[in-house]
């Protein structure tokens, strides 16, 4: 059976290794990435498409190429990314409606993974523990790329009720970090001083980079529906973290925090909105049993691991810069 | 302190079927002395009021924790305190799911609450032996003392007494984690929210969970109403129990309603600050932060006979007539504990 996949939002990094990881899988025949903008380097083995997501140019490509796999990593997490808060809710939002629309009027789609996140459980704190895929928000996202993340997945349990012959599978992915990817997260670590809220210490999930993609990809080829959790094994509070990088933090009263972050703190793709202050006042864990029972998928790294492996790679680049 | 005996819990000694309504008479006269009794032993840290102790916790400093450290674990060598401050620094140590730390728990934690356990209030404890080594169980117990230093006890006797130096895992109200440094310390010390799917994951991880099922309602009762359980929530750490198929071990705690007696609540207070109520002791608000050293009353701590629910099939959890039930059943064993420690304590203060 020959395998065509479209994979949206290839042009930012973990899209762009997708994109390449699937161009290598020998069950897969063809990929063709589509973003608005076409990616700083090309990727070999993919055919790129300029498109935006956003209007109903995306239906044709999906039809001429007869694909039967779409892959949606186009959820923008940062305003920054996107040119703006309404430009980023207009990829992530309308965006999706237009893919989903497109995937609904095209027969040979068969089989939907949409990369969503953790945030979509909100946190706060009545939240339990640890979230099960079929818990609902105690603390539903209000604002921001969760809130997106949130209509998304409303959006694609629509489409999976019309279309309940294709496949779909939604990841909820915890925080991606490693040696290379750049996220929201990340730029707060490497700030030489970290901003804390004060008397809190929040639990905090990561998944490698290489976790993550790997994960994807068994869910592009098996045949596994359904909504699952991704995350490394274990937790790691925040001021571990942040001792763990070596550099200071500043513990900042809950009121002021978004204050201080946005006028003191603010640099790179930092992002001190209040549902990120609330994630890192209250942090969130994920139960992965799911994951590894009915996806059989089991991460290399831990979140311990992958948060050193970030760690690692930022103080060789800092070494090389010295040099 | 002679002028303890004053305090009138006498008559229930000799009367023990006689209820908590005597205890309602006794409210006015009954003021226990403000700190001024010293007891002889209590070390100089004895009274750390939980804030203070918080703040220690934020930044384990070994150098800090030291003096308090030496005559109490005399071995304890600074080398290996170094090491640990060390390991503390880089975060080279790991927590568990619910952000449990063990290693902060057993080293600083537990330190701190040790003096009030030992020397302050001289703790009695027994039934350890209804509590397994190796397995899960629940810890149901009353609530009482305006502050929960009850359950911070619970998990010194757990963790010192009991052979298999069990970690005592408590549900804790929402209250608690939304709090500043009370919900950080909470986690770190192993606790969690009180709600259905940690309760249930703990004890299938084989933990000794605690629950106290009273609430506010137990803790933020006036003195008049001591040693009267209040209402038992909606027995939701039943359904737990019979779910996980765990043991429910119903536990007398003896000593914590005379440490803040309560002779007021200032709803209006309470209501501004956000609290579910708001004490008026005869020490506090009036010798502000004095006020907040826990009277040294005499503990005792009863684990009980505990109650099986292996033989329940898990559809029992969802029937409530036998979680009802069951709730009634653990709730009169609970009382009736109460009142034979009661018995047993020659006084408040002894």
């Amino acid at each position: 059976m020959s395998r065509t996949v479209l994979v949206t939002g290839v042009s930012r990094y973990l899209g762009g290794r997708m994109a390449a990881i699937l161009a290598d899988d020998p069950c897969i025949d063809r990929v063709i990435g589509v973003d608005v903008v076409a990616p700083d380097s090309p990727i070999d083995g993919i055919e790129f498409v300029r498109a935006d997501i956003r209007n109903p140019v995306i239906a044709k490509v999906l039809g001429e190429a007869g694909v039967d796999t779409v892959v949606h990593m186009g959820v923008i997490a940062t305003p920054k990314q996107a040119g703006g808060r309404s430009t980023m809710k207009e990829i992530n939002v309308i965006g999706t409606m237009q893919l989903l629309a497109a995937c609904q009027r095209t027969p040979s789609v068969e089989k939907l993974v949409v990369k969503s996140t953790a945030a979509v459980y909100g946190s706060g704190p009545k939240d339990p523990a640890m979230f099960t895929e079929e818990m609902e928000p105690r603390h539903s996202p209000t604002s921001g790329w969760p809130k997106d993340s949130a209509e998304v997945e409303t959006y694609v349990r629509g489409f999976a009720r019309r279309r309940p012959d294709v496949a779909v599978t939604t990841l909820r992915f915890a925080n991606f970090i490693g040696p290379k990817v750049q996220t929201a997260l990340t730029s707060y670590f490497v700030q030489p001083v970290i901003p804390t809220v004060l008397g809190f210490d929040p639990r905090l999930q990561f998944i490698h980079e290489d976790d993550g993609l790997a994960a994807l990809q068994h869910a592009i080829v098996e045949r596994r529906t359904g909504t699952f959790n991704i995350a490394g094994d274990g937790v790691l509070t925040l001021s571990q973290a942040v001792r763990r990088t070596g550099r200071s933090s500043v513990a900042v009263p809950s009121l002021f925090f978004s204050l201080v972050g946005r006028s003191v703190f603010k640099s790179g793709l930092v992002d001190y909105s209040d549902e990120a202050m609330r994630y890192l006042t209250y942090g969130r864990a994920l139960d992965t049993s799911a994951m590894r029972d009915r996806l059989g998928f089991q991460p290399a790294f831990s979140s311990e691991e992958a948060f050193t492996s970030f760690v690692r790679a930022y103080s060789d680049d800092a070494e090389a810069d010295v040099a | 302190m002679p002028d303890a005996d004053v305090i009138a819990f006498e008559p229930r000694d000799g009367e023990p079927t006689v209820g908590p309504s005597k205890a309602a008479r006794m409210v006015g006269n009954t003021g226990p002395k403000p700190p001024a009794p010293k007891p002889d032993v209590a070390p100089v840290v004895a009274p750390v009021e939980k804030k203070k102790r918080k703040k220690v916790l934020v930044e384990p400093d070994p150098t800090q924790d030291e003096p308090n450290e030496i005559d109490l674990i005399p071995d304890e060598d600074v080398e290996g305190w170094m090491e640990f401050a060390r390991r503390r620094l880089r975060g080279d140590y790991s927590v568990d799911d619910f952000g449990f730390d063990p290693e902060l728990t057993d080293r600083v934690l537990l330190a701190l609450a040790r003096p009030l356990y030992k020397s302050w209030f001289r703790v009695e404890t027994t039934g350890l032996e209804n509590i397994p080594s190796d397995s899960a169980a629940l810890v149901v117990a009353n609530h009482s003392g305006t502050i929960a230093v009850d359950s911070i006890m619970a998990q010194v006797a757990l963790h010192d007494e009991h052979p298999g130096h069990r970690h005592l895992r408590m549900l804790g109200a929402n209250l608690v984690f939304q709090t500043p440094f009370l919900g950080e310390v909470a986690r770190k010390a192993g606790h969690t929210l009180a709600c259905h799917p940690d309760a249930e994951r703990l004890l299938s991880d084989g933990e000794v969970v605690g629950v106290w099922p009273e609430g506010f309602k137990g803790i933020g009762k006036p003195f008049s109403q001591r040693y009267k359980l209040q209402r038992f929530g909606r027995g939701g750490f039943v359904a737990a129990a019979i779910k996980t198929g765990s043991p429910i071990v119903p536990t007398a705690i003896v000593g914590a309603e005379e440490i803040y007696p309560m002779i007021y609540n200032s709803r209006t207070i309470a209501r501004i600050l956000g609290l579910p109520y708001f004490p008026i002791t005869p020490t506090f608000p009036w010798l502000g932060p004095l006020g907040m050293v826990p009277l040294p009353s005499k503990w005792l701590i009863h684990f009980g006979d505990p109650i099986p629910t292996d033989h329940y099939p898990p559809s029992a959890a969802d029937d409530p007539m036998v979680v009802f039930e069951l709730t009634d059943q653990v709730r009169e064993q609970i009382q009736q504990s109460l009142y034979r420690l009661l018995i047993k304590r020659p006084s408040a203060f002894g």
